[in-house]
């Protein structure tokens, strides 16, 4: 068949890359990354059998450039680019574009695309195809008083959103009338900034819904399944958090008449290829269309493991041409599946998106477990991304044997470097309404009403990170000494040694002092507290202690001698810097005020003012001698308080330049 | 392979007795060691004040977390320089010992600045001389964190001015070994304590507080007239940018002792030190240990030398699997001679069942000879009264083959361990490696006993020599006087034989628990091994201060 796919390009980064090769290698596919340049060492690169550097960091100079795909896919011969999720899988005219390069775009055709991807048009198609909507106004006249008037046939509480929106942009909950004006107006803007299009619908709000979507499949032949439902109703901001299939309150006839729904919404637009219905779930049973992702999406493990299907093996085939091959009763759904989002952000800081390194990264692993992950030990996460680092799901065969797998993993799973949302997701699945399946779209915010917060380390955490950090020191120690016994560890003739630790924990010092006791056991001192603690086992990343009477498993990493990142058993990963070692010797020693001239020379310019705030290490001054030139640097941050030489004044060695007073840390 | 069983009864009633007695002696050691502790704290206002981290700490923070650490000389001064048991105040003003630092294994020296701020106590350059000897003789690295008001003026001699003088000798003899010598300032080295950094390799200077000047402030004044500021005149920013003193500029102690760590890690002392020897040796995990509980030494041993018992019971509770071969075991039988391991180090090691004979003393000899040969270091554990006296035993040539062991004790020159278990009486303690037999290491436990011979002894030679004085002038010899004399003999003699006393006296390098004997041996063992194998780069004159 002429439409065989011998080389597929993934048109995209991350897990769902990796994801998507890892099949192919399974079909005997030979794949292609393409890459910007922060890139260049990121599992996907690593993954492929070539890979092509089309561009720098931003999106927008790289992975959001059709051109440079394109070009990408013609040097690599490759006769068929899978999109992956976001970025340009739901570009209509970069299917066109494909399409015209003569190379298969794995995914769905132009028409559905545009179709669905406008909520507007979307709305009014599925109403036509008679698809349960929520009533509202999704027409052209976008006045501000057909939009007032549409409003009040509604009824309140009503969504205002942007046609053209996804991820909770552009949308607002109304509660009266009063609201309304200012609340179009805000959409509109938004809507017009991040879509370019300030087209707004209207649709009632169903309140506390659960957000049930409908995975559906169908190929070049007219043949449409749906593949059962997943449920994605805890979310954070209309950002997926945790979704599970099956859905906790799904019936047969619920899921029939959903699935049945769905598959005339894919239907009605020629849908080829992997797509998801997404459907409001209302506590009676009723359901609404929301809208039609035409791709795959992040959580279709989940699907894939309660039906035993490989998605994009089925996505592949059909972009083939190949008949789907499945009848709707070959499909059936078995046992539970739960998928987390691991994503570096700080849930402590209302969810900032964090970056940084990936010093060590361990997933999890056991029955039951996959984990799709985008990231490598030694990697980085960068600020150019979207900071979703892996997902973790876990199958079992009820609910709880999901969700307590999925707990264990995340407990096993260590990541140290960049701050994720572990300790959430965690404290997420340990809800007892989350543990009873009831969560709704509301469940997180009414959960944590005053935003989310993890527990700060206790005595207990405390005296286990200087614990490990006083074993870790003995262990560098020891790999140096010429010769060493175990019976002479921890040992001092005088039995008198105690090693210091100070720790500060939300501007609070904490003064621990660990002695060794006997044998494996040491107590921990913090302030009038003795801590004991028996080390059972130790290594380079992980330990077993006994704590306070309990056993707990403790993961660690540690970037230099004076700091470390633990967790303690399910608890949160907190990160402590030891200041017994002296603040300086911690951060090298913190430069003078003083700027001064190194050698006799001439100042060829002074690149600041007296006034100015500078960084450290930011050149403030220009000199030059013996013919070179010297960048005098500020040796602290701070701000310029005096400037004390100009251009072509001669200066002689040690002369001041200018001054800078520090600035308070 | 002979395991040693033991015969003793665990929990009877000697054995309790033993124990009580002896765990006494070391609560009385401990108690001693945590007077100068306790003296030193009663600064800790001042040092909080100043942002300093007082001696104790400073030592905690150098060495690398649970290693091991031997304090040295820990009682030196005591009874020495005050006579009083009740208030003489030991260590010297010095925190001294083996350990780890950044993973090598050092000599540290830590004034302790918290007693009459660092000023030298009468003992305090001696002591200093004998753990610079031990560094160059082991080939140890040494750290000193310096903190001293130094000599104090109002008491000093002349002896301690020349024997000052050794001490900065022995840092320029250090350098040019190939022994580098790292000096943290954390505080005041002045007048010849300036010759402290002067002559160390590398120096890290603390901010606001170390300084150092050939005279301070009020001497300068004394001498010259000028008004001098202290920071001026020898501080650490002074030092580090105009004068070159100081090679490192520390921001506190925290950071002096940080870089001090540093500097030792950059050294990479470890890579060119025979370390390939070490890891083909046995030193290392596992070892057998020993069948028997180290804690049992105190209930076998009775702290009194004049009870009998068995020096293999003790050996059972210190040796590799308790597993010894005895050397000649039926000739000489009261001098034990036996080959065994401590911590995978083989070792040949005398112990006494009773007095030398001729026939101990030859088999003693040989084997010494025989170990110098083979280079196995020898372990003495003093528990020896003397050699045998009378006249059959002169005739048997006593004194010649007591000289051939002592001769041999003398020259051989395989690491030579002493530890005093019991007594250790006149020549008896030269032909067991006493202190004047300069072995690498002396220890004692604190119930050893050593002099010249037992105080009763010594009250009643006294007597008999009276009593024949008075004989030969046909007198009758006043016996309430002898009576007196000998409780005052004996009172002298008791004072000095105790082990608390010598180790004032720096006539032992530390007193120990019992319970820590296989340890302590097994330590300094591996210190005289990894010493011999190093090989240094001496150069001519020591590295010269630029």
């Amino acid at each position: 068949m002429s439409n065989t796919i011998e080389t597929l390009l993934v048109a995209n980064r991350g897990e769902i890359a990796v994801r998507v090769m890892q099949t192919c290698r399974d079909l005997g596919i030979r794949t292609v990354a393409v890459y910007s340049d922060v890139d260049a060492a990121a599992p996907h690169v690593q993954m492929a059998d070539e890979a092509i550097c089309i561009g720098r960091g931003p999106v927008g100079e790289s992975y959001l450039l059709p051109e440079k795909i394109l070009e990408a896919a013609a040097s690599s011969g490759a006769d068929a680019i899978h999109p992956g999720y976001g970025f340009l899988s739901e570009n209509a005219d970069f299917a066109d574009a494909c399409d015209k390069a003569g190379i298969i775009f794995v995914g769905p055709p132009r028409r559905a695309i545009e179709v669905m991807g406008d909520k507007a048009v979307s709305k009014r198609a599925m109403i036509e195809a008679g698809v349960p909507c929520i009533p509202g106004y999704q027409g052209e006249d976008q006045s501000d008083a057909t939009l007032i008037a549409e409003s009040e046939a509604v009824g309140f509480p009503l969504m205002v959103k942007a046609a053209a929106g996804g991820g909770g942009r552009g949308m607002r909950l109304v509660h009266d009338a009063a609201q309304l004006p200012e609340a179009i107006a805000l959409a509109r803007s938004e809507a017009e900034n991040a879509f370019g299009n300030g087209e707004l619908i209207i649709e009632r709000a169903v309140l506390e819904p659960r957000h049930v979507e409908i995975q559906v499949f169908a190929d070049q032949h007219g043949q449409v399944v749906h593949l059962g439902e997943r449920d994605c109703s805890v979310q954070r901001r209309h950002q997926k958090v945790v979704e599970e299939s099956p859905c906790p309150v799904m019936t047969e006839a619920l899921r029939e008449r959903m699935g049945q729904a769905a598959i005339e919404a894919a239907r009605a637009v020629d849908y080829v290829g992997a797509g998801t219905v997404e459907f409001l779930l209302d506590t009676s049973g009723e359901f609404f269309f929301l809208e039609m992702n035409t791709r795959l999406q992040v959580e279709h493990p989940v699907t894939e493991l309660v039906t035993g299907l490989d998605l994009v093996a089925l996505q592949i085939a059909a972009a083939q041409g190949e008949p789907l091959g499945l009848d709707q009763s070959d499909i059936s759904l078995s046992g539970h599946a739960m998928e987390v989002r691991l994503y570096a952000e700080d849930p402590n800081a209302d969810f900032m998106p964090a970056t940084g390194p990936v010093w060590q990264w361990l997933p999890p692993c056991g029955e039951g477990v996959r984990v799709d992950a985008g990231i490598s030990t030694g990697g980085e996460v960068s600020p150019f991304y979207d900071p979703m680092l892996a997902k973790i799901i876990a199958y079992g065969s009820n609910r709880e044997q999901a969700r307590r797998r999925l707990l264990r993993a995340l407990q096993d799973m260590a990541l140290f470097g960049t701050t994720t949302n572990r300790d959430f997701l965690i404290d997420v699945l340990e809800q007892p309404g989350f543990v009873a399946g009831k969560a709704t779209t509301a469940f997180i915010g009414e959960t944590w009403p005053e935003g989310y917060c993890s527990d700060l380390p206790g005595s207990s955490e405390l005296a286990a990170a200087a614990l490990v950090q006083f074993l870790q020191a003995r262990a560098t120690a020891r790999q140096s000494a010429l010769s060493s016994n175990n019976e002479l560890l921890n040992w001092s003739s005088t039995n008198d040694l105690e090693s210091a630790y100070r720790y500060i924990v939300s501007e609070e010092p904490f003064d621990l002092h660990v002695s060794p006791t006997s044998g494996q056991d040491y107590t921990v001192r913090l302030g009038d507290e003795a801590i004991h603690c028996r080390v059972l086992a130790f290594n380079d990343a992980s330990a077993k202690i006994r704590l306070q009477g309990r056993t707990e498993q403790l993961r660690f990493y540690a970037p230099d001698a004076f700091s470390l990142h633990l967790s303690v058993g399910s608890g949160p990963v907190f990160s402590v810097t030891n200041l017994a070692a002296g603040e300086a010797g911690v951060a090298g020693v913190a430069g003078d005020g003083a700027v001064l001239a190194p050698m006799h020379g001439v100042v060829l310019s002074v690149e600041v003012e007296e006034g100015d705030s500078v960084s450290a290490g930011q050149t403030v001054a220009v000199m030059e001698a013996m013919k070179m030139q010297h960048a005098l640097e500020a040796g602290t941050a701070g701000v310029v308080t005096r400037i004390a030489a100009g251009e072509g004044d001669q200066l002689a060695a040690d002369q001041l330049v200018l001054e800078i007073e520090a600035a308070e840390s | 392979m002979p395991v040693f069983t033991s015969r003793v009864p665990v929990k009877s009633d000697t054995y309790e007795k033993n124990r009580q007695a002896m765990l006494a002696l070391v609560n009385e050691l401990r108690a001693l060691e945590q007077r100068a502790v306790d003296a030193s704290n009663k600064r800790l206002p001042v040092f909080e004040k100043r942002g300093q981290i007082p001696p104790h700490e400073r030592v905690a923070r150098l060495l690398d977390p649970g290693m091991p650490f031997l304090r040295l000389h820990t009682l030196s001064n005591y009874l020495y320089e005050d006579e009083n048991p009740e208030t003489s105040i030991p260590g010297a003003s010095m925190i001294l010992g083996i350990g780890y630092v950044s993973g090598v294994r050092c000599m540290v020296w830590v004034d302790d600045s918290g007693i009459r701020a660092g000023a030298y106590s009468k003992n305090t350059v001696a002591t200093a001389q004998s753990i610079q000897a031990m560094a160059m003789r082991q080939n140890l690295p040494l750290v000193h964190l310096v903190e001293s008001a130094g000599a104090n003026l109002m008491d000093f001699t002349v002896e301690n001015w020349i024997g000052a003088g050794a001490m900065f000798r022995n840092l320029a003899w250090s350098s040019a070994k190939g022994l580098p010598v790292i000096t943290v300032l954390h505080g005041p080295s002045t007048a010849g304590g300036a010759y402290m950094p002067g002559l160390s390799d590398y120096v890290i200077g603390v901010k606001n507080n170390g300084m150092a000047a050939l005279a301070g402030a009020a001497l300068v004044k004394a001498a010259t007239g000028e008004i001098a500021d202290e920071r001026e005149l020898g501080g650490s920013e002074m030092h580090a940018s105009v004068s070159g003193l100081v090679e490192y500029l520390a921001e506190d102690d925290a950071h002096g002792i940080v870089l001090a760590r540093d500097v030792m890690a950059r050294l990479d002392w470890n890579a060119k030190s025979g370390s390939e020897y070490f890891e083909k040796s046995k030193y290392s995990d596992p070892v057998e240990m020993p069948r028997y509980d180290a804690d049992e030494l105190c209930g076998v041993v009775p702290v009194d030398y004049r009870v009998a018992y068995d020096v293999h019971e003790l050996l059972a509770r210190v040796v590799d699997g308790s597993d010894m071969e005895d050397f000649k075991p039926g000739f000489g039988a009261s001098t034990v001679c036996t080959h065994a391991s401590i911590m995978g180090i083989k070792v040949g090691i005398l112990g006494n069942n009773g007095p030398i004979d001729p026939a101990g003393a030859n088999k003693a000899a040989q084997f010494i000879q025989l170990c110098d040969q083979a280079q196995l270091p020898l372990v003495f554990l003093n528990n020896i009264t003397g050699f045998m006296v009378g006249t059959e035993y002169e005739q048997a040539g006593m004194i010649k083959h007591g000289s051939k062991m002592v001769q041999a004790v003398a020259n051989a020159r395989v690491p030579k361990i002493t530890l005093y278990v019991g007594a250790s009486y006149g020549a008896g303690n030269y032909g067991m490696c006493g202190f004047a037999y300069e072995p690498d290491f002396l220890f004692a436990w604190p119930n050893a006993s050593s002099h010249v011979m037992g105080g009763e002894q010594a009250a009643r030679t006294m007597s008999q020599v009276a009593e024949v004085q008075a004989q030969r002038k046909g007198e009758e010899p006043d016996r309430d006087a002898l009576a007196e004399q000998e409780a005052r003999i004996i009172a002298h003699f008791e004072k000095q034989e105790s082990a608390f006393y010598s180790a004032g006296r720096n006539l032992s390098h530390s007193v120990i628990d019992p319970r820590d004997t296989r340890k302590v041996i097994g330590f300094v063992l591996q210190t005289c091994l990894e010493g011999r194998q190093r090989e240094l780069q001496p150069n001519s004159f020591g590295v010269g201060r630029m």
